[in-house]
This record gives structure tokens, sequence and C-alpha cells, in this order.
């Protein structure tokens, strides 16, 4: 069978020595920034990617996937132990797992949330080698208009399930197109929006727009106000469960596992929403309802798989289309591209060895993040008592030498500045920043898919309508506007994510 | 608490509006060209229009918001200004003064935005900070980065 063939080449090149280790360094990464509050694995990437452009690419991307999922781990630690979720989709996890460290069962609480995350991050990567063949020969087949309709429909799909104002979200999907047209026009050569800086003429470095938006803007916002925070639970002990905690948490695992799978490959928010999703179904279903909220271990173990699930799974659109699903993912296209290959439904023909490895390395990933978590709770511990006025200006630090070593070119440094300051202004205003960077990164290719179409289609803006799969992707993306608008709707959101921030 | 919450969509709304202006005002120095034939400037001008059309929308509505209101809130602005400052004194030195110096005097000014961090705690923060990251960028990675610039070679 192909897939058996194919996961031994996976196999192959994700066991050797260095990409263990980096598969290893990645996810201890990713623990490390998903257990402190204040720094998310979308500035982590955005600061480390430049350090990556020596790597071999299939190790790049290795490593900058083990963050990604890694810090799904981490925010759970956090989330239990000081009811301060490290990433935004382990907030449900601190509804429930809060109370049982309170309880002073913080320990069966941090092994379901291990137990959970490796079983659904398992499986899903199983459905990921899966469904990615598939998907990606359908992907081959699509023209230059499926491909505008297509990022058409992921940009707002981002929109639609996000939390906050849509039309500002909308707004920063735009500015974030905007922002991506600086530069050399791809047919004329004509430079835009560059104000007579040479330095602009390639555009504008996206690490410094993500370092920028992301990092700098979190961290004026943190220091608006600093807390401390107080670390409820010193020392855990006793992380085994009980046979009647077993018997609770497997069902609830097993449909956290599927609902994250499902929802992870939707753009925008995923993994947010998969966890939320898993929490409101499990709290239906219960036979014990009252006991949610109370430190109930279904409370944990569903959302916790959901995430996990959900983060694998948004790899598919990455790897199959070459569509990101996640601030993240867009950070990974752009270490596709600077290891040049581009990302899309060629990558499994062109870079079979790559592909695979990525794949299979989730696994190993995920197996290195159970033995990370639970024997190593002691050291995740401690580390949570580092203070944030200790942790930004090593950000800072990291951010400014990673940016400046990828071309050493100051002006990228003073990117960050500029950006840093708009990112902080609009996120003040609530004006939320992922949808910038999606814009962003998919801007350039949004503008060559609409000229080229237009080409073919000899000018007639009909041939996006009249293409069955493009129509049909249109029609998604209109639909996702309509009803995130409707009322009834706007205010069933607003219930989902009040408890997020 | 209306007012509040209005004046976040106003001054947002008006930020968009002015941006999309702003962009569309520069896209008229490029050649449009036709739909069949797109120049350098039709995309942008597209977008731009759609930021217009979307910042009045924003600017509208913020004068119909319902109560839940949260304000702005405050501003560090010794922070904010600290660490933009610290910034643009890394990518202004780090060529003349050297990977080294140029890190210190950034991660001391970082770390002084804090409200918690006093001289000292800056000051050992940074030398701290500076050390580790020679350690990791210069001696483990071996990025080809100058640890003391020409400025302080004499």
């Amino acid at each position: 069978m192909d897939l058996i063939a194919n996961l031994g080449l996976g196999f192959e090149t994700a066991f050797t020595t260095t990409n263990i280790f980096y598969c290893f360094v990645g996810v201890l990464l990713g623990t490390l920034v998903g257990v402190l509050p204040g720094i998310g694995p979308t500035g982590t990437v955005a600061i480390l990617l430049p350090i990556t452009f020596t790597f071999e690419p299939v190790t790049a991307l290795i490593m900058l996937a083990g963050i990604y999922y890694g810090a799904q781990y981490g925010g759970s630690t956090s989330a239990i132990l000081i009811n301060l979720p490290g990433e935004s989709s382990s907030a449900v996890t601190a509804i429930d797992g809060h109370q049982m460290a309170r309880q002073g069962r913080a320990g069966p609480a941090l092994s379901t949330a291990a137990l959970g995350s490796f079983f659904a991050g398992s499986v899903a990567t199983f459905l990921l080698a899966l469904a990615a063949p598939p998907l990606a020969r359908i992907a081959l087949q699509f023209g230059s208009a499926e491909y505008f309709s297509l990022i058409v429909l992921g940009l707002i799909a981002s929109v639609a399930l996000a939390h906050g104002s849509i039309i500002k979200a909308l707004g920063m999907i735009v500015l974030g197109l905007l922002l991506g047209t600086v530069g050399q026009d791809l047919y004329s050569g004509q430079p835009r929006f560059t104000f007579g800086f040479f330095e602009l003429y390639s555009g504008i470095n996206f690490v410094s727009v993500a370092v920028g938006v992301f990092g700098v803007a979190e961290i004026l916002r943190n220091l608006e106000d600093e807390k401390t925070r107080t670390l409820l639970v010193k020392k855990v002990e006793n992380l085994w469960l009980t046979k009647d905690d077993f018997r609770r948490i497997v069902n609830p695992i097993l449909r956290g596992t599927a609902l994250g799978s499902l929802l992870g490959v939707l753009p925008g928010g995923g993994h947010v929403l998969a966890a939320f999703a898993s929490y409101s179904l499990e709290k239906k279903i219960s036979r014990n309802e009252a006991e949610f909220g109370r430190g109930a271990i279904e409370g944990v173990a569903a959302p916790e798989s959901a995430n996990n699930a959900a983060a694998q799974t948004s790899f598919i659109p990455l790897l199959t289309l070459g569509i990101p699903a996640h601030p993240v993912m867009a950070l990974m296209i752009g270490a596709f591209i600077i290891h040049g290959i581009t990302p899309g439904p060629n990558v499994m023909a062109d870079e079979p060895a790559l592909f695979w490895g990525l794949i299979v390395s989730m696994w190993i990933g995920n197996l290195l993040l159970v033995l990370l978590n639970l024997p190593l709770i002691g050291l995740w511990v401690k580390l949570l008592t580092i203070p944030y006025r200790v942790l930004f200006p090593a950000i800072i630090a990291f951010a400014c030498i990673g940016t400046f070593s990828i071309g050493l070119n100051a002006f990228d440094i003073y990117a960050i500045a500029v950006l840093g300051l708009i990112g902080y202004v609009l996120v003040k205003l609530d004006c939320e920043p992922a949808p910038l960077l999606l814009g962003f990164v998919l801007g350039p290719l949004l503008e060559e898919h609409l000229r080229r179409a237009m080409i073919i289609s000899r000018g007639d803006p009909m041939t996006f309508l009249e293409r069955p799969i493009s129509a049909g992707l249109l029609v998604f993306a209109a639909l996702a506007i309509v009803l995130s608008l409707l009322p009834a709707i706007r205010k069933r959101r607003e219930e989902v994510f009040s408890e997020e921030d | 608490m209306t007012a509040q919450k209005s004046l976040k969509d106003l001054v947002s709304g008006l930020i968009f509006i002015g941006l999309g202006l702003a962009f569309g005002y520069a896209t008229l120095g490029y050649e449009i060209g036709t739909a069949l034939r797109m120049g350098p400037g039709y995309f942008p001008l597209l977008l731009s229009g759609i930021m217009v059309l979307l910042g009045v929308v924003i600017t509208v509505q913020s004068f119909a918001t319902g109560p839940n209101a949260t304000p702005i809130g405050r501003v560090p602005w010794f922070a904010l200004m600290l660490i933009i400052g610290a910034l643009i004194f890394f990518g202004m030195t780090v060529r003349g003064l050297g990977l080294v110096p140029a890190l210190f005097v950034t991660t001391f000014m970082s770390a002084f935005a804090s409200e918690r961090t006093g001289l000292v705690g800056a000051f050992v923060l940074a030398a701290c900070l500076t050390l580790i990251c020679f350690l990791i960028f210069v001696w483990a990675l071996g990025l080809p980065l100058r640890v003391f610039g020409p400025w302080l070679s004499f």
C-alpha cells in the first residue's frame, strides 16, 4: 500500500539524530511558551524562524511544527495550575482543571490533559496522513479562479470563527492584503508603496510583521497592567488516575478527538473553537452536568483532546492547498518559501521525504511531549515562577537578533518598531492582529491568482461564478459572512468566546 | 460607558478610512489597467476602496453601539517609548557598535520599561541576557554577526 511505503519514507527521514533532536527542541520550546503566559506560539515561531534558515528544510519545519503543537500541551499546565491559560485554546481547560487543582487533584488533571492530548494528537496525525493525499490530488486540478476563491474563503472563514467585531476583522484582513502589496509588482516590476525606500522593493519582511504585531504589541499590552501570578500548587504529586477516572475520560477523549479533528481543518481559530465546542458537548450529554465548573474530569479530557487534534489537522489545508488555517501556519508558509519550496499540492509529489518526514515527526513529537510533560512536570511548575519582567526583555533580544540575522538589514528592525506600534494601537481598539497576518501572507497569492484568472477569462469576472468549484467556495464565503452577521449567531459567538479573555 | 465603546469604534473606523484613502491616493500614481490586463495599481486600488467602505461602516456603527463597554484603558507611555526606542537603537547601532554592546543597551532599555525593574535590576538582567544571547547565537549557532563593531576599534 502507498500509505505504508510513504510512512516508511517518513520514518526514515524523521528518525535521523538531527531531526529527532530538533523535534525535541521544538516541542520543548513549544511546551515552554505554552506554559508561560504572555508569549504564544505565533510570536515564538516568528522569532525563531530566522534561526532555522541555516537548517535543512525538513528539519526546520519539524522544529517549527513542534513549537506549535507543543504549545497546546504546555497551555494546559498553566491553565490547570494558575488558572491562566498559556494559550487561548486552553481557556476552557482552566474552568474545570483549575477546580481540580484546588481540590488537590492537580496531578490527575495534568495526566488527563497529557493522555488526552497524546491520544488525540496521534489519531489526528494519522488522519492527516490519510486525508492529505486525496485532497492534494483534487487541489492539483485547481486553476487560478479556484485558488482565488479558496483564498477568499479561507480569509473570510478565519474572521467568522474568530471573536470580536467581524467588520473590524475584515478591515484588518484588507490592511494585511494592502501591506502585502508593498514592493515590486510581479508583472510590471513597478515598485509600489515603497516611498523611495530601496529596502521595501522586495516587500515588508514578514518576520518583522509577525514579530511586530504579535510580539511587540503583546508586550506593550502586558505592560499596561503588570500582575503577579500566584501559583496554587507548589508541588504536584500523584499523577496516577484512578480506575473510575479512566472510565470517565475514555468517551470524552474519543468525542473530543473526533470533534477537534473536524474543526481543526477550518481556518481561523479552529483549535480554540474545537476546545469550546467539545466542552459544551460534554456538558450537554453528561449525566453529572452539575459537576461541570466544579472540577469535572471530563471537562479537562474533552477540550484538551479537541485542541490537540485540531492543532494536528490544521496542517491539512497548509500541506494540501498551501493555505494557512492559523497565523502559525502562515509563518510555516514563509518557512517553506524561504527554503525555496512552494507550499501546496505539489509538495507531496516533489518533496515526499519532507512531507512524510514532517508527518511522522508529529508522532515522535507527541510521544516526546508526554515524556516531557508528565515526569518533568516539576520543572514546568518552577518555570511558572519566572516573572514576566524577566521574560519580555528576552523576547525583545531574541526578536532583534533573529530578525537582523535574516538579511543583516537594520531596516527590518525599524519595521518591527513601526508595525509593533501600529499593532498596539489596533489591538487597543479591539482589532485582532491574526487576520492582518493571514492577509499579509496571502495577499500576493490572492493578487496573482486574481490577475491570472482574469487574463484567462479575457477580463470577465463571471469566471469566478461560472466555474462550479470556484462558485461553491465563494458561496460558502458569502454564507460565512451572512451567518456570522445574523443577530442570533452573533450572540452565540459572543457567549462562546466571552470566557476566552 | 456607551460613549467609550463608541470611541473605540469611532477611532478604528477613522483609522481604516484614513489608511484606505492614503493607500488609494498613493495608488493613483500607478497604472490601473483594465480588468483583463490589470496594472500594478488595480488590486491595491480595489483594496483601498473596500477599506474605506469598511471604515465608513465601522464609523457609522460606532454611533449606534450597545451598552457593553470596555474603556480604552491606560497606555504605558514610558514603557512604550523605551521599547520602541530600544528597537530603533538596536537597528541603528548593531552594525557600528557590534552585537554585544548594541544588545546590552537594547535589553537594558527594555528591561527598565517594566515598572518593577529598577536601574540595577535592569543592568543585571541586560548583562545576563546579552551573555545568553551571545552563547546561543554566536557561539552555538554561529550566526555571522560582528561581536564588536568598527565604531569600537580604535
